[in-house]
């Protein structure tokens, strides 16, 4: 057996079980959470209307509580958006309410709350538009789930296959947990940040699946263990810096792309890391746990090479 | 060893240089315009080329050019007041006739546009606009279509003498034709299978003692019908926005009763959404003369007729019968009555409304003909916890003219109060003028302030996560991080020509799966080179180190790639607006960082070691 130099020497497989812990840990409290307090939809699957003001110079919420408390939009939620200037009003869908002119009957009542009033963004979602997108949401992610379980049982074997997907809706799973915890607003463009997560965090997980075939067919007399930590330690520079540089991006976007890109960067960034670890600690530990062996992964043998092998 | 044949390089070079010419649009701004198009009666001709520049140079307005194309003329002008007097200029020498837009023209020099190079095309929460998506009520528009087959099938049967007693709509669906006995049941169904090819008539399973038929349009009509009143609709919705005078407004079907409409750059949302959004459709009914509407209002409404206000809150008793539905009417245009001198209003309806009409009013000549104008509007109700749409609907008098002679094809209205009245008169016919109504059930608005906001922010947070990312690679990587960072800024440029060939729609998430694409590009680089600094660990010369490298991770790479395009792919085809945008950029920038993170920096490697004695490799 040659030897094998890696600038990493960690012992990632005996530590399997602690990421178990830790992973498990996780999703109970996500499943908790998103059972017990639910998301914050954003309108875009609950209807209603958004409308976001900008004011010249910083306004009072209160000023602009009162104005409309004497209005039909008195259940409105009213709520800074970036900045003092900027004003984020959200109306759920009620009654006696034309859904069509909400947005203008709104800035005419907001008309004495400040000077140069400039509607920047009005959202209005029908009811049933709102369940359709969630609908159509639920089942992209289910499509792209099963897109890349066939593709990876296509491609590496069926083990790798089951191990990926649980990966996947680990990473889900806990990134939604987070949204449900921490109440930010679940939206559409979460969603897409979500199936961004789902090819990045595979990206990772296929990275080392693809060294652990390699080692498998290399180190004969190996344990799988041993495989498995031998791959993950020669990609480990692979994934931190990956990791880095899209962490370094994502972070840029959050800090200076706006407020309303906020949801989808935090999503991409809660995921990136999530899915970097699961690639290491989930990924991995469930194939070697589902007993994938050598043989799995021999190239198959073609008739004909023995046939040419003849005289 | 690690040479590349000069075929790659060239082939390379070729990429490369069509990348640059097609980005290359996008860094020229953009001059205000006006866009002239003409609407139904009207053509752009070199006439009308010629009809601006001479309103333009009377008025003493400069401008930079114009140009004339396929369906619309393009004038330029230096900045936007000069841009705002033109407009108000050219529409009055124009005339109502054309649509004069307020627009941004792309400043592409000529030469670029002989390659049919192209800027991205910004989507609306980028440009600012008005998106709505419209739901066309087929329930209302098939039960127009039975109304229309009752009122014929009852002329019929009375014309043919088949003594029936009711023609009803069916809770079951289909319509309830009930008759005196069997006999006259047969007669009727003879008649109703000759002369209504395109009902399935078939006799009710438990109609009790009575003679009952049950007439159903069948389905591919059913299906006909939708399709048509999704057509009208559509057609309704594009002659409106014309009136709202919007360069490149898109409207478009989505699925099979749903209308999509882009306003982009309309600033004054309340007045497109009061255009659009209140879909309206038409009645005549002849007024009742005989009863005094005062009773009516006191609750003895009389049978046969239905109370009515008009604008002004007089009641007025009409016909139950409709006369005439307003898809009858082809066209409805306010002018100056030859003879009185007074405003009026011309109708023109369609051969069967025409056939109708002038069967309708040749007995009833010195009655008045009322035109009922139906609103529709959607209120969002909570009811128990659920959400409900209720629709609403409001009727309401908008004119009752005296019938002075038998009518056709062609009718004035007259006796109108000013030439204003007449024109709001003629804009409600045509509104009117709708198969089914539409209701807008999704809104997005976006402010032109706040688009230039996005594009802002979105520009700054590219530009600096992939300031950061360069940094990051030259520092951990030195010359093989500058090698990934030239394919860096040339996947960037790649993606940017690809949106522009394409004219796929830029979003702001769109944006933000750029600035991904840039975080993720770079990894097909870290994978060879991580792969290269294994090999150059294990002892291999740095020559066989970079083959070996390149070579290993090109199956990695494909493999990670191939999954995140799946995903890409199934956020497009489920994604709707700005998600589609995310899923196309997030998509390209994965297959052109295919070919600058492979094959461009290994041309560059090769450039550079390829071929020499080397004892290390700085990376």
């Amino acid at each position: 057996m040659e030897m094998q130099k890696t600038r990493f020497d960690f012992d990632f497989m005996s530590k399997r079980k602690i990421g178990l812990i830790i992973s498990s840990l996780l999703i109970i409290i996500s499943i908790i959470s998103i059972s017990m307090e639910g998301l914050t939809f954003g309108i875009d699957f609950t209807g209603g209307t958004l409308i976001e003001v900008g004011y010249s110079e910083a306004v009072d919420l209160d000023l602009i509580r009162q104005s409309l408390s004497n209005s039909e939009f008195n259940n409105a939620i009213i709520q800074y958006f970036g900045s003092a200037n900027d004003v984020l009003i959200r109306i759920p869908p009620s009654e006696g309410l034309n859904t069509a002119d909400i947005s203008n009957r709104t800035l005419a009542l907001l008309a004495d709350t400040g000077s140069n009033i400039e509607m920047r963004r009005v959202e209005f979602v029908g009811p049933q538009v709102g369940e359709e997108l969630k609908e159509d949401g639920g089942l992209a992610m289910i499509y792209a789930l099963m897109g890349i379980f066939i593709y990876v049982a296509l491609r590496f074997q069926r083990r790798f296959s089951i191990a990926a997907i649980v990966a996947l809706v680990h990473d889900v799973v806990i990134t939604v947990g987070i949204f449900s915890i921490t109440h930010f607003d679940f939206d559409l463009t979460v969603l897409a940040a979500l199936l961004a997560v789902i090819g990045y965090s595979l990206n990772d997980t296929i990275v080392v699946f693809d060294r652990v075939r390699e080692n498998f067919r290399k180190f004969r007399d190996t344990s799988p263990a041993d495989v498995f930590n031998i791959s993950l330690n020669q990609t480990l520079s692979r994934t931190l810096v990956t990791s880095l540089t899209t962490l370094l991006v994502l972070i840029a976007l959050f800090v200076f792309g706006g407020e309303i890109i906020h949801s989808f960067a935090t999503a991409l960034i809660v995921g990136v890391v999530i899915g970097t670890y699961s690639s290491i600690f989930v990924a991995s530990p469930i194939t070697l746990a589902l007993g994938i062996t050598k043989e799995d992964l021999m190239p198959v043998q073609k008739e004909g090479d023995d046939l040419d092998a003849m005289p | 060893m690690n040479r590349y044949s000069p075929w790659k390089y060239l082939l390379i070079l070729v990429l490369i240089g069509l990348g640059a010419l097609f980005a290359l649009p996008n860094i020229y701004g953009k001059d205000p315009a006006l866009q002239i198009s003409a609407t139904r009666s009207s053509e752009v001709s070199q006439l009308t080329e010629f009809q601006v520049s001479t309103a333009l140079e009377e008025a003493k307005i400069p401008y930079k050019s114009i140009e004339l194309g396929l369906e619309s003329l393009v004038v330029r002008f230096k900045n936007e007041e000069t841009q705002l007097k033109a407009q108000s200029a050219i529409k009055k020498s124009l005339g109502l006739s054309y649509v004069v837009a307020l627009n941004l023209a792309p400043a592409t020099p000529d030469w670029l546009t002989k390659f049919g190079a192209e800027p991205m095309f910004l989507g609306l929460d980028l440009r600012g606009g008005v998106h709505f998506l419209m739901e066309v009520d087929m329930v209302a528009a098939v039960s127009k279509a039975e109304d229309r087959y009752i009122s014929d099938m009852r002329s019929k049967l009375r014309e043919n003498k088949v003594r029936y007693k009711t023609i009803t709509r069916n809770k079951a669906g289909g319509l309830l034709v009930r008759f005196k006995d069997d006999t006259e049941r047969d007669n009727g169904q003879e008649l109703i299978e000759d002369e209504f090819p395109d009902l399935d008539v078939t006799l009710p399973k438990n109609s009790g003692d009575e003679s009952q038929l049950i007439a159903k349009i069948n389905e591919k009509v059913l299906l006909e019908t939708q399709k048509l009143a999704l057509q009208q609709n559509i057609t309704t919705l594009r002659k409106r926005v014309n009136e709202l005078g919007v360069a490149e407004p898109v409207i478009q079907q989505q699925g099979l009763s749903r209308i999509v409409v882009q306003l982009p750059g309309v600033q004054d949302t309340a007045k497109a959404k009061n255009i659009l959004g209140a879909t309206a459709t038409l009645e005549f009914r002849l007024v009742d003369e005989d009863h005094a509407p005062q009773d009516a209002v006191d609750g003895r409404v009389p049978a046969g007729s239905k109370l009515y206000y008009e604008r002004n809150g007089q009641p007025i008793l009409l016909d139950k019968e409709v006369m005439l539905t307003g898809d009858s009417i082809i066209d409805a245009a306010s002018g100056i009555d030859g003879q009185s001198g007074g405003p009026n209003v011309t109708i023109t309806l369609d051969g069967k409304g025409a056939k109708r009409m002038s069967h309708a009013t040749r007995d009833n000549v010195g009655k008045r003909l009322a035109v009922v104008f139906i609103e529709n509007k959607v209120e969002t109700v909570e009811k128990n916890g659920e959400l409900v749409e209720n629709k609403i609907v409001v009727e309401e008098v908008i004119n009752a003219a005296v019938i002075r002679e038998q009518l056709g094809k062609r009718f004035q209205i007259t006796g109108l109060e000013s030439t204003q009245e007449a024109r709001t008169l003629s804009l409600l016919l045509r509104a009117g003028a709708l198969a089914a109504p539409i209701y807008i059930i999704e809104e997005r608005t976006v402010g032109p302030s706040l688009g230039q906001d996005n594009i802002d922010k979105g520009f700054k947070s590219v530009l600096i996560g992939f300031v950061l990312v360069l940094v990051f690679m030259a520092v951990y990587y030195k010359v093989f991080g500058l090698i990934a960072n030239v394919a860096l800024a040339l996947n960037l440029v790649l993606i940017v020509a690809l949106l522009s060939i394409l004219q796929a729609t830029l979003t702001l998430p769109g944006i933000a799966g750029i600035v991904l694409t840039v975080g993720m590009a770079v990894d097909a680089n870290v994978l060879i080179f991580e792969r290269i600094r294994e090999e150059v660990r294990n002892g291999n010369s740095p020559q066989a180190s970079i083959h070996a490298g390149y070579e290993k991770a090109f199956s990695t790479i494909a493999d990670a790639n191939i999954t995140t395009l799946i995903a890409a792919l199934v956020l497009f085809s489920f994604g709707t607006g700005p998600i589609k945008g995310f899923a196309v950029t997030l998509s390209l920038g994965i297959i052109s960082s295919m070919f600058t993170a492979i094959m461009v920096t290994r041309g560059l490697v090769n450039l550079l070691y390829g071929g020499r004695r080397l004892e290390k490799l700085k990376i």
